[in-house]
């Protein structure tokens, strides 16, 4: 099996995120970078279907900036066999069908049995982008994958549907999956991986470039309509005070 | 028509996402002076577009399609699609659902149309629709607009829109036609299945203690547990924590878990991310305590307390068992 990955390098869940002055955007410089939780997970599966299968590639793909590298890095330190870094600005870039179209020329060349991305990105959760690459590539598509059989030059995966209903569901190869986190316990790149990571290749190209169909107009912090009543003080402050909420305002106890 | 409301079958009825966008649809042809179609397909076609035909939306197209008896992406993909180059409307508008995450975005590529997706809201004024959605997990907004020629597809979020508001009438059904061929059909589908709830039920409990994250570790489970026994209630969950194992899955609320609406709702070390606020903003009192003053959470919370879960647990549990 030969199987792309793709990774996004997003905000971690503590970052900063302030609004650059344009409104347009994060200010990025102040940003703390870390791998798309989702993209961890699906990476981890073709990793671990790479070494069940004691054959085949496992290939990481990822696009922007040179900062992206660093995910990169971490994903060959795990044991991805060498990268393609989609060099390109990724600045208010939010069109999927864009984003998706630079993976789908990167990778059609490559014939590629399974692709895997993570079910959304946690910045701006468009959650299409492997979806639509499967559909530009003529493969067969599904989402929210959290079991992966294979064998018989066939895959069967467990979706998942809502409320807690599953599926399962048999797709013949090529295939792009969005894999859902939680499906398997990702590793931590070891110190003979970090090492080894270095000598990996790490492939750059640079895309042409597309019209977008979807622009982002303004970015801004919510505000709640919803008055939240802040309980301040020490701690044991704090609890006496939720205390008499429960019993006297919510009227739990 | 200018713009198609796309139904989504569940097990017989018009999902609830679906009534939600028809209500979006009905706001939009209000605003903008633009017309309206419902589409229905499926095994249950039928029983929907009755349903349909209920609501103010225009007319009602069914496609009978022994392809599109059971869901797959494939069929669904090409069978939207069709049915769009057919009807050429402006605007299709799908709930956010599982479903149609799976199928939609190929609708996109096959048009090369963008697909917004997972709105919150919608603003019409100037007769330019402004889209908006959530970014970095619910703590910024951002206003997006489509650039192309239409159609453009648009999914809104659960409860962007209010099904309450889906306005009753009589519409007509009509029929519609796509091609599909077996050998466009990639994938086989086994029947839906639920897995067991281990007696965990918690859409009828008053008293929910959630924990997320912010819980640290595994050892810290038993902590959380005390605190939901002292206050009478049930242990749940957000994501991260099922998918560290710390908990059973039954134990999971938000989208891919359950919905509650209990009469506390104690979300402890939650940020707030929206795939699990979908789950629990019904609650009639939500408690938020998290270190990060900048956690969304807050944002929907009634009470808020900016504090150390690990810290504030115990104290929380003694006082209550001095009670």
């Amino acid at each position: 099996m030969k199987i792309a990955v793709l990774v996004k390098q997003v905000p971690g869940a503590e970052s900063p995120l302030p609004i650059h002055s344009n409104q347009k955007w994060v200010d990025e410089d102040a940003v703390a970078y870390v791998m798309n939780e989702s993209d961890n997970y699906a990476l981890e599966e073709a990793l671990q279907i790479k070494e069940a299968n004691s054959e085949g590639e496992v290939v990481v793909i990822s696009l922007g900036p040179d900062r992206i590298q660093k995910v990169i890095r971490e994903a060959l330190a795990k044991g991805a066999d060498r990268a393609i870094h989609i060099q390109i600005d990724t600045v208010g870039a939010i069109d999927p069908l864009a984003t998706a179209s630079h993976f789908a020329d990167a990778l059609k060349e490559e014939n590629f049995d399974l692709i895997f991305s993570g079910l959304q990105s946690d910045d701006f959760g468009m959650a299409q982008t492997g979806v639509i690459i499967g559909e530009m590539l003529g493969m067969a598509t599904a989402s929210l994958v959290m079991a992966i059989e294979t064998g018989g030059g066939k895959i069967k995966v467990k979706r998942e549907l809502e409320a807690g209903w599953f599926q399962w569901v048999s797709l013949s190869l090529p295939a792009s999956l969005t894999i859902q986190s939680g499906l398997n316990t990702p590793r931590y790149p070891s110190l003979k991986g970090i090492m080894g990571a270095k000598k990996k290749e790490i492939k750059v190209v640079t895309p042409n470039p597309v019209e977008a169909n979807q622009s982002l107009e303004k970015i801004y912090v919510p505000h709640s309509d919803k008055q939240t009543v802040m309980i301040e003080g020490s701690v044991d402050q704090m609890v006496e005070k939720l205390i008499h909420t429960f019993r006297n305002d919510i009227k739990v106890l | 028509m200018d713009i198609l409301i796309v139904l989504e079958d569940n097990n017989g009825k018009i999902h609830r996402m679906g009534l939600e966008s028809i209500a979006a649809a009905q706001k939009m042809a209000n605003d903008l002076g633009l017309s309206m179609g419902a589409l229905v397909m499926g095994k249950n076609g039928d029983a929907l577009a009755e349903q349909a035909s209920g609501f103010n939306v225009g007319e009602v197209i069914k496609v009978n399609n022994k392809l599109l008896s059971s869901y797959s992406s494939d069929g669904y993909a090409e069978a939207v699609k069709q049915v769009i180059e057919q009807e050429n409307p402006t605007y299709v508008l799908f709930g956010h659902s599982y479903q149609v995450r799976d199928y939609a975005p190929r609708v996109s590529a096959k048009l090369m149309k963008p697909f917004l997706v997972d709105n919150v809201a919608m603003n019409t004024e100037g007769g330019n629709v402004v889209f908006t959605k959530q970014m970095f997990n619910a703590k910024l907004f951002s206003d997006i607009t489509p650039v192309s020629d239409g159609p453009y597809l648009v999914s809104f979020q659960s409860a962007a829109f209010s099904s309450e508001n889906a306005v009753s009438g009589s519409a007509s059904v009509r029929e519609a036609t796509v091609n599909l061929d077996a050998s466009m059909i990639k994938t086989e589908s086994e029947e839906p299945f639920q897995e067991e709830a281990g007696g965990v039920d918690l859409t009828s409990a008053e008293i929910i203690v959630s924990i997320g994250r912010g819980i640290g570790k595994e050892e810290n489970i038993p902590l959380a547990e005390t605190l939901a026994q002292a206050l009478g209630g049930e242990l749940a969950a957000s994501r991260p924590v099922v998918d560290a194992g710390w908990l059973p899955a039954a134990h999971q609320i938000g989208s891919s878990g359950q919905s509650v609406s209990p009469q506390m709702y104690l979300a402890l070390g939650i940020s707030g991310a929206i795939q699990h606020v979908v789950g629990m903003k019904g609650s009639k009192n939500i408690v938020a305590i998290n270190k990060d003053p900048e956690a969304p959470i807050f944002e929907i919370a009634d009470y808020g307390v900016v504090g150390d879960v690990l810290e504030i647990i115990p104290k929380l549990v003694e006082s209550l068992k001095g009670d």
